[in-house]
Formats: C-alpha cells, structure tokens, sequence
C-alpha cells in the first residue's frame, strides 16, 4: 500500500511540476495498447531452438553496446586503445566481449598448447611450466578492476571527448582465475635471491612488443595472480589468452598478457614503458615515476552524453562507478550543482577491494539543468580530488592517472555534456 | 607454506619420482635449460651488465635506420604523423606539450637499446643484429646531437652516455604531496564560494567519435568496395591496364624493385601467406580496386576515394607512392614517398611479379 501511494504521490508531482506528458503517457494511456490487446507474433510463434546459438552474442538490439576507439588517438589500431562502453553497463562485472582493449602489437593467437611460462634469474631452479602445468597449482578467485594509467588523460588540459566511453572508459573489471604469482616464485625457490626486500620481478609478454615491466618483490608476493580464466570462461585473445598478469589495483600496463617470463632481478629494468611512458611529467619538467597504484576515482555513468535523460522530470536513477587501486570504495558522493551541495549515493554492494563499485542516486528530477558531479572515497580516508585540485599538484602534462571529478552538464531537454566548472 | 601444499608435494613427488627436486613446491614444471633462457632472457637493465658484445657507427645507423626505421619515425628521426618522435624536443619538459624523445625524456641509453633490440622494427620485432641495434642506437644519438657523426657506439663505451634527463625523475611520492591533502570528511553543503558556472564545455572541440561515424563506416564500406569492383574496373581497368600490364612485365627491373620494397616491408606484406600489418596485404594490388583488402581497416580517405571507383593501375600507384599524404589528403600510410621514378617504376614492377 505504502508503494502504492508514493508513486501516486509522484505522478502528482510529476503534473504539478509541468513535465506530465510523457510521464502521463506511459502511466494513463488515452487507447488501449496494441502490444497488449493484438496478439504478437513472439507470442504465437516459435523462437530459436537449443541448437541455435551455441555461444551466444548479446541480442542485435544491444548492437551499440561495442567497444570503440577514437581514431586520432593513435598512429595504428595495433598499437592502440579502444574503451569499454560503460555508460550502458550496470552492475559492476564487464563482460569480456566488449572490455577494453590495449595492444602494444596486435592481439596475438597463441595456442594453450604452446604456451610456455619460464621462471628465471635469482631463483634457485628457473622453471618452465606448461599452461597444464599452471592447472595443477591451487587457485584462487578474485574480482579485480584494470584501468589503464592513461584513462581520463585526454582530459588533462580540459574537457575534450564527449562520453564517458571516451573519458573512463580504459577499465573493466572481471572476475579472475588463477594461481598466485608467490607460488609459481616458491616453486623455482627464493633463496637464492637472498634479502627480498629490495628484489623486483620482470615480467614479460609472447607478443612482438614484448611488453615488459618490473614489479616490486613485495607486490609480487602479495596478491598479484597469474590468471588464466575471466568471468568463469578462458581469457578473450585480445586479453592475453591463454595466461595474464593480473596487478590489483596498479595500472594496466602491468598487466602483461601473454606472459612468457617472470624473471627475479635485483633491480627494475627501467624498461621503455617504465620510463618514457608511464611516467608522469609534473609542471616543472621532472617527472614521478612508479607510480604504479591507481587512485580512488568515480564516474556517473548514466545520465552522461551517450545516455541522456529520455523520461522528462519525474523518477531518475543516477548511477555511477567508482573504484580505488589502494583499497575499498567506503563512499560517493553526488553533486547535481556543479559541487556546491552533495548527497550520498547508495553503495549497491559494500565496497570490496580494488574492484569496481556500483552506485546510485535514486532520486527526482525537477527538470532543471544539473551539473552532475560524483566522488569516491576510500578506506585510506582519501577523498577523491577535483580537478582543479589534481592540476594544482601537477599541473597539464602528466598524461596518466588523472582521477579528478569529473562533471557532465545535463540539459533541460536530457541531453548531456562533458564540461569543466568554476 | 600451508599443510595442505606440503602434504600435496610430498604425495607428488612420490607418485613421479621426478621433478626439479627442490626442497619445496609442488614439483610442478621441469627446470629451463640454459639455451632456453638464452634464447628469452633479453632485457637489459641500466647496469649495463648485460649488454652483448658488438659496435655500430652513426653513419651505418643512417643507413638501417632510412630502410628499417623512417617509415614511421622520420629521416632524421623526428617521427610521422602520430608515429613516436625520436629526436629534439630538448628542454621542452616544463612548457605546455612538452615533446619527449629519446634525447628529451629518456633517462637511461640502455633502455633504447633494450627496446629497439627486443621489439622493433614494428611489425619485424626481434630481427636486428646485435650490431644493427647498436649503429641505430648511435644514429638517434646523433639525431639529438648528443654525439657526432663520426661517433661509433658500442658495448664498451655505451654507458659512457651521458643522457640529458637522467636527473630528471622522482620516485612516486603522492603519499606526501597528494594524500596528505586530500583526506578526511568533506564538504557536503555551500561548498564553493560562487555560484558554479560551466568554464569550458567538449562540444566546442568536437573530437568524439560519432556513432553515425561508426555506423556508417563498418557497413558502407563494403558497399563502396563492391560498387568500385562492380562499375569501374570491370568497363575500364582490367580491358585496358591488365593486358598491356602484362605485356610490359620486366623481371630484372622487378628485382631491383624488391629492393626497393624492403622500404614498405616494415608495414606491407606480398606473395603467398602474406597477412595484414599495420599496412594492407599488397598480394594482386596492380590493377585492383583501392581499399579491397578484407579485414584490413582503411583511412576514410582511402574508403572515400575507392567509392569514387579509385584503381591502382601504375600510373594511380606512381603518382601514390611518389608523394602518399599530399596524393591522398588523410591516408594512414606513413610513408614519406620514393623520390626517384627508377624507384617507382622498379617497386610498381616487383609488386606486379609478387601479385599472383
């Protein structure tokens, strides 16, 4: 009864408020609905049998839900990103089939059954293990975002891409399978590294780029897996089947697919993509560099450009994601005004560590323009920054890990606009 | 080590009796023969320590480089389009863009070495010679006048180098300079001091992919490709171009445009089993429809022209291939041009004899 008289009480809201025609529309109908009062044809025929798809696609209706990439970002889609559509996503897992992509050479087919892992330098037996090998170890399970350290760079010098696609889009975030790297390190044995404390792993990709870059020991023994299953299925090719690395929450580059070589060093390599990229130039001209942990960060997915509002005042849900590389999402905040006022959102699920966050704001729409505004907090009391606040530290040119506030401009009419505010 | 996994290793070491035989593990895995770490273990740290024997001077660098490497990054290694640029950009870190390179940006010489000898050149990764890899190195040393053109590198004074940001980089320290700050309860009402107003706005700039974009680039493009294969080749190029083609073949000439074509093999493959790179498979391209590879993602220019009914008989090819980006305004072929007709004529000609 009591839901009952609430929505009355919001469709009145809802013609006091002006806004009544589509919201009248769907709730008081002027004639009967054909959908309901003809037979349709789904409802009397057949659909597909059993046998029809034996690995299923998404419905051709969800068509536009496709990963994209933005042509002028890169010389060659080889060597390129595109980004996860997550402004129509819920929930907080990414489905394989469209999370994003980063090659440094192109997706590479390699068989399961000429896979090899090698394990080599201060180790007291280097290994080879064969993928069947790896199926032998104890596994664990694990859900775990990756966001590329590049994701929001475009967005240093001010607003640019219109989506949040384009401006967050370089995370997914998947459940994965596999063995802890500690294990396959203990299987060679590290006693012949001696003191651990200041040894580094290098670890290395199958691909032509061979994409390689060094890991404190301290992480490697922590919690970074070498997985082999996503989402409960083999990893997609494009990331880095049949075995990756999964880093929780440190940047995606870490992440090397197709991993062939895990080697102990006692120092970093300072490979390519660990000094002229990956660094972070700071506004008088030095650069950070390690800085491997992604930073609490949040995003409102839907309202945002590609997802305008197409229901006029009334009932919205604003919903978002936020994530941090250093721990669990504790709180979202929500600004519909630019970040003058904030409410906290609803958390769908407690927070969980290094993993997305789904939120919400069930909320009413007076129809008004918003300037809608999300922030994250995590368990290490860090607040997510503007910003105006992050350029203040950094200035334009740091390229990676760019976690400020980000504000979409929803107009009377819905629609809505990547902006920057006062 | 938990009860279980010592208990598991003991049940298989003595179910196989073999394995490494270390103290500890499962017994998973057979030990990696020397060969094969040879074979895999590449990577070279600032140390130096592992830096293989060899020597290459500037001026053989100038010479790999032009057929191996300015496809992409340039002559003089100042980068095409949006391929990386190697040189210059000195003193430009703390400006607005500031241009990083090899000679701008890169701490360590070593690191350069490592990455052009285990992953370039692009698309041909891990084909230098240790030598080669070192007479590169010294050109881009030369291109950032960082050494002069008599200057020969090698193992024994590569870290002798001395690279102009080597200085120029702090260990993360946000824990100090971010952190700190941005802590505890926040501001949760009247939280600006004016009211807020929109300072700049993405629309302006109009850079987002558009869906219409998307749409119509995936299917009309091979609607373009059967319209141009359909009208214009059928009524004029294969009646015309093919017969005298043919007639004209030369086969020394087309062997001294094989030379010519190590210039493309970077980013082109032909001939039998040849694949997509970053440049379309060229197998069959004399006479045939522009932008009629399958599978291989064209430059709008390039889909755009082929709707226009665009053939590459020789002449279109010459004309292309003399001056790519001003012949086709957006094309992707980062390819500065062949400046001498010999060389048009001997490529166009090889590209003929490895069409079949």
């Amino acid at each position: 009864m009591t839901d009952r008289t609430s929505r009355r009480a919001f469709l009145k809201h809802g013609f006091a408020a002006g806004a009544a025609a589509s919201i009248a529309g769907t709730a008081r109908a002027q004639s009967a609905d054909p959908l309901i009062t003809e037979v349709q044809p789904w409802a009397r025929e057949f659909g597909d049998g059993v046998d029809a798809t034996p690995y299923g696609l998404p419905i051709r209706f969800e068509g536009d839900v496709i990963r994209r990439n933005v042509e002028w970002l890169t010389a060659d889609t080889v060597s390129s990103i595109n980004f996860t559509p997550i402004h129509a996503l819920d929930g907080t897992i990414t489905p394989q089939g469209c999370a994003f992509e980063r090659h440094h050479s192109g997706a590479i087919e390699l068989r399961k059954e000429d896979y090899r892992l090698m394990i080599n330098g201060l180790v007291d037996q280097p290994l080879i293990f064969t993928y069947a090998d790896l199926e032998r170890f104890p596994r664990e399970n694990h859900v775990y975002f990756c966001e590329c350290a590049a994701n929001s760079g475009m967005e240093w010098a001010g607003a640019q891409l219109n989506g949040a696609q384009f401006t967050h889009g370089m995370i997914h975030n998947m459940e994965y399978t596999g063995v802890p790297l500690r294990s396959l390190l203990e299987e060679a044995g590290l006693d012949a590294a001696g003191d651990l404390k200041d040894k580094w792993v290098f670890v290395e990709g199958a691909d032509a780029s061979s994409n390689g870059r060094s890991i404190p020991m301290e992480k490697a023994l922590d919690d970074v897996l070498v997985a082999f299953k996503a989402n409960g299925e083999a990893l997609r090719k494009e990331h880095g089947y049949p075995v990756r690395l999964v880093v929780p929450g440190w940047e995606g580059n870490m992440w090397v697919k197709w991993i062939r070589r895990i080697e102990v060093t006692d120092g970093p390599v300072e490979s390519r993509e660990e000094t002229s990229k990956y660094t972070d130039t700071l506004e008088n001209g030095t650069s950070r560099k390690w800085t491997w942990a992604m930073d609490a960060k949040s995003v409102v997915t839907s309202p945002s450009p590609q997802a305008p509002i197409a229901h006029g005042a009334g009932p919205l849900v604003i919903t978002g994601l936020a994530w941090s590389g250093r721990g669990a999402i504790t709180r979202v905040d929500v600004s519909k005004d630019g970040g003058m006022t904030w409410e906290t959102a609803r958390l769908a699920r407690p927070g969980e560590k290094m993993a997305l966050t789904r939120f919400y704001l069930d909320t009413t729409w007076d129809g008004q323009e918003m300037m809608l505004q999300s922030r994250a907090m995590d368990d290490t009391g860090y607040v997510q920054p503007t910003k105006t606040q992050l350029r203040e530290v950094r200035g334009l040119n740091s390229i990676y890990h760019n976690n400020g506030i980000q504000t979409w401009l929803v107009r009377a009419n819905g629609e809505a606009e990547n902006v920057e505010v006062s | 080590m938990s009860r279980f996994l010592k208990s598991a290793t003991l049940i298989a070491m003595l179910a196989t009796g073999a394995g490494p035989g270390l103290a500890q593990g499962l017994g998973l895995g057979r030990p990696a023969l020397p060969e094969e770490i040879a074979a895999w273990n590449h990577d070279i740290d600032p140390s130096g320590a592992d830096l293989p024997a060899g020597t290459g001077s500037v001026m053989e660098g100038e010479e790999i480089f032009a057929e191996r490497c300015a496809s992409c990054h340039g002559d003089f290694a100042e980068g095409i389009g949006n391929w990386p640029k190697l040189a210059g950009g000195r003193g430009t870190l703390d400006r607005d863009d500031p241009l990083k390179t090899v000679g701008s940006y890169w701490p360590h010489l070593t690191t350069a070495f490592d990455y052009i000898r285990r992953s370039m050149p692009y698309g041909n990764a891990g084909t230098l010679t240790d030598d080669e890899v070192y007479a590169i190195t010294a050109y881009i040393l030369y291109s950032n006048d960082l050494v002069d053109g008599e200057f020969e590198l090698s193992d024994q004074n590569l870290m002798d180098v001395e690279m102009p940001n080597a200085g120029g980089f702090i260990v993360d320290d946000r824990a100090k300079t971010e952190y700190a700050l941005w802590q505890g309860e926040p501001c949760m009402e009247n939280c600006k001091d004016a009211p807020v107003k929109v300072t700049m706005r993405a629309m302006v700039l109009d850079v987002t992919p558009q869906d219409e974009d998307t749409a119509a680039q995936a299917p009309s493009a091979g609607v373009v490709k059967a319209t141009a294969t359909q009208e214009a080749p059928a009524e004029e190029a294969p009646a015309e171009e093919a017969p005298a083609a043919a007639a004209a073949f030369d086969p020394e000439l087309a062997k001294a445009g094989e030379k010519v074509f190590r210039k493309c093999k970077s980013c082109h493959q032909i001939g039998a089993g040849a694949k997509n790179r970053s440049g379309p498979l060229l197998t069959g391209v004399v006479g045939r429809a522009a932008a009629a590879v399958d599978g291989f993602k064209y430059s709008r220019a390039m889909t755009s022209a082929a709707g226009e009914g665009l053939i590459w008989n020789e002449a279109e090819l010459s004309s292309f291939l003399a001056a790519p980006k001003s012949y086709m305004k957006g094309t992707r072929m980062s390819f500065r041009g062949l400046n001498k007709q010999e060389d048009l004529t001997a490529v166009i000609e090889y590209l003929k004899s490895a069409g079949d």
